[in-house]
């Protein structure tokens, strides 16, 4: 006498085949998310009547890359390896004398009256030729960006006791919980303030 | 009596495999959530050059992509080896370049209007003329944040 069977089971051997298959479709039609990059202002287009604001020549750093990659910095041939050093003791002068408004009081550098005033005036030059190769360009705007996280990885140090560019990477996260975000946004604008970037990018020379 | 009988009939029991599409399942679910879908195929040969102080770009509905590079073998023959630019899936002149931010400005929803990042994947061996040309015509629309976008690793590498 047969005997009186469930259901028959359904053979779920193939499973394993099909969802291969879709995961071998996510991994081809995909790809990891890795972006990230320089982030950079472009200056807005000024009206041509307006006047240009006068800029002292000691506060300005000038930086030309020419279609070799070589670098002319403040006159001079530079090797790149040495550029955010020198562009460090440029933004970090602080030439102002003690009790003049423009005096610097957080700065560590030299304080030569023939550099930089104060961080909020300094400004970096960049010039390159049309020829220049991007990568060079993006070695260059490294080693500046560079400099001023180095400055102010010093400051928030000093006041903070973390690194500045954890701080603002953790602003910048999305998934930081927003009361944190809001204490953090105050500690990243003051120690933007003690060095605003200023790198103005002139339009390529030919 | 012979309610125990045959049991031993020597065979191994083979290893159940039931549980096999469980395990895909989940490898297939890891790589639906850490990957994206590919937008547009790159036409134009992008090895970006690499930096070290890089911010990461976090919200991918605020960014507008512009690529630019020589173009693959592929489109050799008939574009050339010069740098071009690609916007979306075709080459493109570099006074196309303000139209094409306006275009997908206008496609994003109001409030992100104001917050637009361009990225600017340039390949390493592209010369800096053309950047500046596309500068030029993302200030005149003013799209004045950018983003180059780099791969991580030490900046000196480049300059190999």
């Amino acid at each position: 006498m047969p005997r009186r069977k469930g259901a028959p089971e359904v053979n779920a051997g193939s499973m394993a085949d099909i969802a291969f298959l879709l995961l071998i479709f996510f991994l081809v039609t995909t790809t990891i998310e890795t972006d990230s990059g320089l982030d950079r202002m472009l200056p807005p287009i000024e009206p041509p009547t307006e006047e240009p604001p006068v800029i002292k020549e000691k506060n300005i750093f000038t930086v030309n890359i020419n279609k070799n990659g070589q670098l002319l910095v403040e006159e001079k041939i530079m090797d790149i390896k040495n550029l955010r050093e020198a562009a460090i003791a440029f933004l970090d002068n602080g030439g102002a004398a003690q009790g003049s408004p423009e005096y610097c009081n957080y700065c560590k550098g030299k304080r030569d009256i023939t550099s930089s005033d104060n961080p909020n005036k300094a400004i970096i030059s960049l010039k390159n030729d049309r020829e220049t190769k991007y990568s060079t360009y993006i070695t260059v705007q490294n080693e500046l960006v560079g400099a001023y996280n180095d400055l102010r990885n010093r400051e928030a140090q000093r006041l903070y006791n973390q690194d500045f560019v954890k701080m603002e990477a953790e602003y910048l996260n999305p998934e930081t919980p927003k009361d944190t975000r809001d204490e953090l946004k105050d500690k990243v604008r003051r120690i933007q303030e003690l060095f605003p970037q200023k790198l103005s990018e002139a339009e390529t020379s030919n | 009596m012979a309610k125990f009988a045959k049991k031993k009939d020597g065979d191994l029991p083979a290893v159940s495999t039931a549980s096999l599409p469980d395990i895909v399942f989940m490898l297939l679910f890891f790589f639906m959530t850490v990957t994206t879908m590919k937008d547009s195929s790159i036409m134009v040969e992008n090895n970006l050059p690499t930096a070290n102080q890089t911010k990461k770009l976090e919200k991918k509905d605020r960014i507008i992509y512009i690529f630019a590079g020589k173009p693959t073998r592929e489109y050799q023959n008939v574009y050339g080896t010069e740098t071009r630019i690609q916007l979306n899936d075709k080459f493109a002149n570099v006074n196309d370049v303000g139209s094409y931010i306006l275009e997908e400005r206008a496609k994003k929803p109001q409030e992100l209007q104001n917050v637009l990042t361009t990225a600017l994947k340039v390949d390493s061996e592209a010369n800096m003329g053309l950047i500046s040309d596309i500068k030029l015509e993302l200030r005149k629309v003013n799209a004045l944040k950018v983003n180059y976008t780099t791969s991580e690793g030490d900046a000196f590498n480049n300059l190999n």
